[in-house]
């Protein structure tokens, strides 16, 4: 008997889409110089909505506009003050948490039960966490009287639109920054519905400010002469050129960069519950993660078990409209990224690794990839080395625990790391040895606003979540100076 | 007959031990009077990769080290300069013509300051890192672990004690160090390399080489096994140059504004510059999960 779920769709127009949202600049909602990007619904590959751009001056006005509200407002308001305006955008988040779910997945093409259930829950909880630092700054453990910066540049990803952006405001406007937020350029509308609740809550004009545009946008506003800080997730080529250009400035940067994690199966781990954690690693949002278990390393003795586990598992999930509550993966966010996982895939089959792609039907039109794993994939394999930022697994095996960290600590990268072990002391040990800055012991991709976030080598460096996030957003040099 | 005084060849410390520079090269070094005083090592690009490999590999012995052996062999680092006090003294008057008290001063002030450190080893992860109380049932922590490998260029002030407050914080951790010395001050620099040398510190854990900053920086700060740079030091040019080459392998950098004062009391930003968190997350089960009679 063969078993069909019915489709159970969210429904679309629960995300208000407007025909075009506009910039958010010194309180106001208003036309960029730019020229209007176009939103496209990865899930049908059709224009969803226009985006008013951002001018280079209009970069101009709106660090002006921070500055002011810096100056005037932000930096002579208490701690216990801020704090509330940050408590209020959290509580807009949870109101109007279904509307941002539904608009997240029209606009990033990610299954609807991760907007759900992870990113918008994630990002109110990252405003609420952060509110209550407002006023406590003292005991983060960085001086008696660590500041603010002034104003704090910042780019953020299409991966997790909504939720990068409160990661990124909630901790700066909490150490008493204004900022000036850049969102990626396919994925400009959660953050300008989260402008909406901003205004909504009152946040004096300037305090935030919002302006979708490219690249060359990002980069105006990290180099833009009146910024303190300079705070940018996304790839690590892009990260290095940041680095580069405020090479010799003062202003204060942390950097999020990519990842190519190691996720390593001992032979005493449960399998069942490993499977699920290597099936999570690497296709939660399609494997456009930075900190995703893109590599798995499993030991040899159960290799050939563990894979025929792993395949079945991954042939099982759904893979298709977004909208749709069944729906395990969902659509790649852009015909550009899928392009560079095709030819990535094009790469590991022909450089001879054992290519795996799982039988689900995939959608006619939009931007699908059926989950992949690719065997036998050797160090040197570019399917080994580079981040695919897709549903693609590189497996490899290994014999001892040591063996097992050095292939996981060989690459550039550092983000993240999972251990699937029995055995306590294995699990603590292997961990120690890992070069990552978040490791997952029998379980992975766990967030937190309270657990600190960030990457060793490569991968960037500076921590979001915790007190450590915090740290990103104040002047916490305290060295006597001459 | 007046008895000739037997004088000392300065050379580099790398690894625990004193080469000569692979280059052959050295430059002269005078005493407060212009009149000279020894030939140093100058250093060159291959004796930074020399030190990079030993640094690497002093690093992995000493963050394995207990932080009470850490701090106990940073407390024999004070010990040893504290039984040389008089050399370090006349060493800074000699060269720099320092007032004798003031060259004390300092000598006292460089010892002091390895003291502080010595207790800050077992701390630092209790201040900079701690539970996370997170929604879920997960035990998280985050803790502090050292970066790696730094590459530091000396003050060219304070000749001992801006070489201690350099080195101290970048090791106290865990990491390993290779700093360019003052030029002008080679003798200061590697008479500190003798106390280190027999101060218990594993080889490779502190790496000093003498010569020209502007020369060898550039080649350690592009190096792909250093993983961060302490420019408090460097003037502006080559601060800005150097934090470039870092940009090519996203290397931290410290570099906070002004010139350090390096006799004030310290503070945690030299500690936390070399510093990374790392967050563990492990599953918590149910009382009831954990009682059962097949392990």
């Amino acid at each position: 008997m063969e078993l069909h779920y019915a489709s159970a769709p969210e429904n679309a127009s629960i995300a208000r889409l407007a025909s075009r949202y506009q910039m958010f600049v010194d309180g106001k909602f208003i036309d960029g110089q730019g020229p209007d990007l176009e939103s496209t619904n990865p899930a049908t590959g059709k224009p969803l909505a226009a985006v008013s751009s951002a001018s280079a001056a209009d970069v101009d006005t709106a660090v002006a506009a921070a500055r002011r509200a810096y100056e005037n407002v932000w930096s002579a308001m208490p701690g216990a003050e801020r704090g509330k305006y940050l408590f209020r955008i959290a509580r807009g988040i949870a109101e109007r948490a279904r509307e941002l779910a539904v608009l997240e997945t029209l606009d990033n093409g990610k299954p609807i039960r991760e907007t759900r259930d992870f990113d918008v829950p994630n990002a109110a909880q990252h405003f609420f966490y952060y509110a209550g630092w407002a006023d406590k700054i003292q005991h983060a453990g960085f001086g008696s009287r660590p500041g603010a910066l002034g104003v704090a540049a910042q780019v953020i990803p299409w991966n997790f639109p909504l939720l990068m952006a409160a990661w990124k405001l909630a901790p700066a406007l909490a150490a008493g920054n204004t900022v000036v937020i850049k969102p990626a350029e396919t994925t400009s509308l959660s953050i300008l519905i989260l402008a909406e609740i901003i205004a909504d809550a009152g946040l004096p004009a300037g305090v935030v400010n919002i302006l979708p545009g490219a690249g060359d946008i990002g980069a105006a506003l990290v180099e833009h002469d009146g910024v303190d800080k300079v705070a940018f997730t996304g790839s690590t080529a892009v990260g290095k050129k940041i680095q580069h250009s405020l090479a010799g400035t003062h202003k204060k940067l942390t950097l999020e960069l990519g990842g190519k994690g190691a996720n390593i199966v001992f032979a005493d781990a449960a399998q069942d519950q490993a499977v699920e954690g290597v099936v999570n690693g690497i296709f939660f949002n399609q494997g456009q993660v930075c900190c995703a278990g893109s590599r798995l390393l499993v030991q040899e003795s159960i290799a050939e078990e563990f894979l025929d586990r792993l395949k079945t598992r991954a042939a099982a999930l759904r893979v298709g409209d977004p909208l749709d509550k069944n729906t395990d993966v969902g659509a790649i966010n852009s015909a550009a990224q899928l392009t560079k996982i095709t030819e990535l895939c094009a790469a590991g089959s022909n450089e001879g690794a054992g290519r795996w792609t799982s039988p689900a039907m995939l959608p006619e039109q939009g931007f699908f990839v059926a989950p992949t794993i690719f065997t036998d994939a050797t160090a040197s394999m570019r399917i080994s080395r580079e981040e695919i930022f897709g549903p693609v697994l590189a497996v490899s095996t290994f014999r001892t625990p040591d063996e097992a960290v050095a292939k996981a600590n060989n690459t550039p990268y550092g983000l993240s790391a999972g251990v699937w072990t029995e055995k306590g002391s294995r699990a603590m040990g292997v961990a120690a040895g890992l070069k990552a800055g978040v490791v997952w012991d029998n379980t992975f991709n766990k967030f937190d606003p309270t657990a600190a976030f960030g990457g060793y080598g490569e991968s960037g460096f500076g921590r979001e979540g915790g007190p450590s996030g915090l740290a990103a957003y104040l002047n916490t040099d305290d060295e006597g100076v001459l | 007959m007046a008895r000739v005084a037997v004088s000392k060849t300065y050379k580099l410390y790398i690894g625990g031990v004193f080469p000569r520079s692979e280059s052959g090269r050295t430059y002269q070094v005078t005493d407060r009077t212009g009149t000279f005083m020894a030939n140093a090592a100058l250093a060159s690009r291959k004796d930074g990769r020399e030190a990079v490999s030993a640094a690497r590999k002093g690093h992995v012995t000493w963050a394995k080290a207990t932080p009470y052996n850490r701090g106990q062999v940073i407390y024999r680092i004070a010990e040893m300069l504290e039984g040389r006090r008089t050399e370090f003294t006349s060493a800074l008057v000699d060269t720099l013509d320092m007032d004798p008290a003031k060259a004390a001063e300092e000598v006292d002030a460089a010892i002091d300051r390895l003291v502080h450190y010595a207790g800050w080893t077992d701390k630092i992860a209790a201040v900079f890192g701690g539970s996370n109380p997170v929604s879920g049932p997960y035990f998280s922590y985050s803790a502090p672990e050292p970066t790696g490998v730094v590459a530091a260029v000396a003050p060219s002030g304070n000749a001992l004690l801006g070489l201690v407050a350099v080195i101290a914080p970048i090791i106290c951790s865990g990491n390993s160090v290779v700093i360019v010395a003052d030029a002008a001050t080679p003798n200061v620099a590697i008479a500190f390399a003798e106390a280190l040398a027999t101060s218990d510190l594993p080889a490779g854990v502190v790496n000093i080489l003498t010569g020209q900053a502007a020369e060898i920086m550039p080649y350690l700060a592009s190096h792909g096994d250093v993983n961060a740079l302490d420019l408090s030091a460097a003037g502006a040019v080559l601060r800005t140059t150097l934090a470039q080459a870092a940009s090519e392998t996203v290397k931290r950098v410290y570099a906070p504004k002004g010139s350090p004062d390096y006799a004030a009391i310290p503070g945690t930003g030299r500690l936390r510059a070399f510093l990374e968190i790392k967050t563990l997350w492990h599953p918590v089960g149910a009382v009831s999960l954990t009682g059962g009679g097949s392990y």
